[in-house]
């Protein structure tokens, strides 16, 4: 009988129906928590015991010579890679370890990659439109027909990416600079509370730099940002709090004249300070 | 494809809107109207007369193009090279067959109400258990989309959950088809072995040797392919279709924005697979025989060669593909049957190299030259790769 009234209940849906995520909680300080993660590729430990934190709303930039595991690291946050040991907290409540990529996504963390992705084969405006933050099952993808809600935020990032004039155009002709731009307008589609940001600027021009680095400061504060970055001098124009990687563990933490003034991180870029 | 897409509108009625869809659907349904008048009203030593012999090929035609716009779907918008859709289309032929068979009652050589001639040869005393319900119209048709449906859904799962994908999964297609061709070969099996299932009479109670019931089986194939196309128009169209090139092109990019790449990729193959197993089960009354040839690895090949041709990720190319190439097999094996293969080898050769987008790349080019912004699926889809 109680079974019976627990299936009749019009208050709620059915357990499994309901959704099992829960919004993320940082009442307890950090937005991401990375304790003890140690991966080894072949017997290689790519990262070794790293401890990270990133506070909610920050704008941290993540540098360390090349293979110092810094994609790894995301690899690892997105569910791409598993760690061999270690813990991984996207605010208090949800443990990233026991999560699927796509579940991981749709949690609220959204990655940028190295090599710009985009979907070449559709317009700046439906790459947007693919992103934006809606139920993304079989049949209601199927079924959705965009609202004027919709159509006003991909405006609206069409706006702060800057290229609301070439909503039209396929995404395989932009220019590098453009493709990574919309790439980042992909993530903001999706409302994330963390953005991952793999090496923005890399083949930049010295304007796409500025105008990159405008972007990203002006994303932080309504979303925590983590950008990793080999060119010193776009790091020092946006960061106010710089993690340097080494050999899969943090090296140095602090602002950017503290890190570069400490010696062993100058013992490592001797020679690569460009 | 040219005109903007109508984002806000439903994704049933999108098609009807989409000027490509409206030609494609004027120049079919126009063509099978014609088709019909002139068989049916002009006397036959007429020049404008169309024998039933004629419609009856053209008819065969259609359900090729039917199968070619199933492969489109999957290869062209999903970027899935399936090598095995010939598998899909002779199991909804079988089905067809296997009520057709059921039909001929006691009529067969052995006059055996219940078991098919074949049975009765090797001995048999009762029918197997998969050929109940095979003498009911409705539950065959369903049988139809069913029996092709569950094969792709178990294989698709197994597949795309191990995320198989690329050269691998089209030999995996391959291997899939040959395996079902030798399981069909078998007597055992209950198929009727090498001879396949063959010696029809009626369909829904008319004599499938008459005029007239070639005729309708020809109208069937041209209603079957434009009801096909606009399922697929209306998938391609909607933001499914969109989700599916994203697949095809970035499958990592579009997980990490929060797809379930493996379910989207079953689904669309399912429902190739069920378009697929249409144009089959049409095919067998109008050839008037199935046997386990229709698996052959090379068929679902040619199927492949077929959209290639006609340009992929367009649909309509895949349909112009398959009417060239099989009025060209008819025509080519009637003069010099040994040198089709490859006469056809030598095309898909010329094709890829010259036309890498296939003729409706060819046609697309011809009417672009006058809009200025090209936003065709099609214009960028990765050349003849897997
Ligand atoms: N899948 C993998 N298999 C084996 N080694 C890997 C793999 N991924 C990364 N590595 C190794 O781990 C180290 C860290 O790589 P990565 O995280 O890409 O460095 P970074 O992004 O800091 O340049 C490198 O030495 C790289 O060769
Ligand atoms: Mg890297």
């Amino acid at each position: 009988m109680s079974i019976m009234t627990e299936f009749t209940r019009r208050d709620r849906v059915f357990e499994f129906l309901a959704p099992t995520q829960s919004p993320v909680d940082v009442r307890h300080g950090p937005i991401l928590y990375l304790e003890d993660v140690t991966v080894s590729f072949d017997g290689f430990k790519a990262i070794n015991n790293l401890n990270l934190t990133i506070d909610d709303g920050e704008l941290r930039c993540i540098i360390g010579p090349n293979g110092a595991g810094k994609t790894t690291m995301m690899d690892i946050i997105t569910g791409k890679t598993r760690p061999d040991t270690g813990s991984v907290w996207f605010g208090s409540r949800h443990n990233l370890l026991n999560m699927n990529e796509p579940e991981i996504a749709t949690l609220g963390i959204g990655r940028k990659f190295q090599k710009p992705t985009v979907f070449e084969a559709l317009t700046v405006f439906e790459n947007l439109e693919l992103s934006m933050a809606a139920d993304k099952r079989v049949f209601p993808t199927l079924t959705a027909a965009l609202t004027g809600e919709h159509q006003d935020r991909i405006d609206e990032v069409l706006d702060i990416i800057g290229l609301s004039d070439l909503r039209e155009r396929l995404a395989g002709i932009l220019s590098h600079g453009q493709k990574q731009w919309l790439e980042i307008g992909m993530l903001l589609m999706q409302k994330p509370r963390l953005l991952l940001v793999d090496e923005p600027v890399a083949g930049m021009t010295e304007q796409e730099m500025e105008r990159t680095a405008e972007l990203l400061t002006g994303l932080a504060g309504k979303q925590s940002v983590v950008v990793v970055e080999h060119d010193m001098g776009f790091v020092r124009s946006i960061a106010r709090k710089v993690t340097v990687l080494h050999q899969g563990s943090v090296l140095a933490e602090g602002s950017m004249d503290q890190v570069s003034a400490d010696p062993d991180v100058v013992k490592v870029y001797l020679g690569e300070d460009d | 494809m040219t005109q903007s897409t109508n984002y806000g509108q439903s994704w049933l009625t999108r098609p009807f809107t989409e000027r490509s869809t409206q030609i494609f659907l004027a120049v079919l349904l126009g063509a099978v109207a014609l088709v019909t008048f002139l068989n049916l009203t002009m006397p036959e030593d007429s020049a404008l007369h169309v024998s039933t012999y004629t419609v009856t090929l053209m008819g065969k035609y259609l359900c090729y193009a039917l199968l070619a716009v199933a492969v489109d779907l999957v290869w062209g918008y999903l970027g899935i090279l399936s090598l095995g859709h010939g598998a899909f289309f002779a199991l909804g032929g079988y089905a067809m067959g296997m009520y057709l068979m059921r039909q001929i009652g006691d009529r067969g050589v052995y006059g055996n109400p219940e078991l098919p001639d074949f049975m009765v040869f090797l001995n048999w005393q009762e029918l197997p258990w998969y050929w109940y319900g095979f003498d009911m119209a409705w539950f065959a048709f369903l049988m139809v989309l069913l029996a092709p449906g569950i094969l792709a859904f178990i294989f698709g799962y197994l597949a795309f959950r191990s995320r198989v994908t690329g050269v691998y999964l089209s030999i995996i297609t391959q291997a899939l088809t040959f395996a079902l061709m030798l399981a069909f070969f078998r007597n055992e099996m209950g198929f009727g072995g090498n001879n396949g299932l063959t010696d029809f009479m009626d369909i829904l109670g008319f004599d499938l040797r008459t005029d007239g019931a070639r005729l309708g089986l020809f109208v069937a194939s041209g209603i079957a392919l434009a009801i096909g196309y606009l399922i697929c128009r209306a998938i391609v169209g909607s933001k499914l279709g969109r989700v599916s090139v994203a697949c095809r092109d970035a499958e990592a990019r579009t997980r990490f924005i929060g797809y379930r790449v493996e379910r989207i990729q079953l689904f669309v193959f399912v429902v190739s697979a069920m378009l697929a197993g249409v144009a089959g089960a049409l095919y067998v009354p109008q050839v008037g025989i199935i046997n386990p040839s229709e698996f052959s690895p090379l068929f679902s090949i040619e199927v492949v060669v077929w959209v290639a041709l006609g340009g992929r990720a367009t649909l309509y190319g895949a349909v112009i593909g398959a009417l060239i190439v099989n009025y060209a097999k008819t025509v080519f094996t009637g003069v010099m049957p040994d040198a089709w293969l490859f006469a056809l080898g030598a095309l898909f050769v010329l094709v890829t190299v010259f036309l890498p987008k296939g003729i409706a790349g060819l046609l697309a080019g011809l009417t672009q030259k006058k809009a200025s912004t090209d936003k065709s699926v099609a214009g960028t889809a990765q050349e003849a790769g897997v």
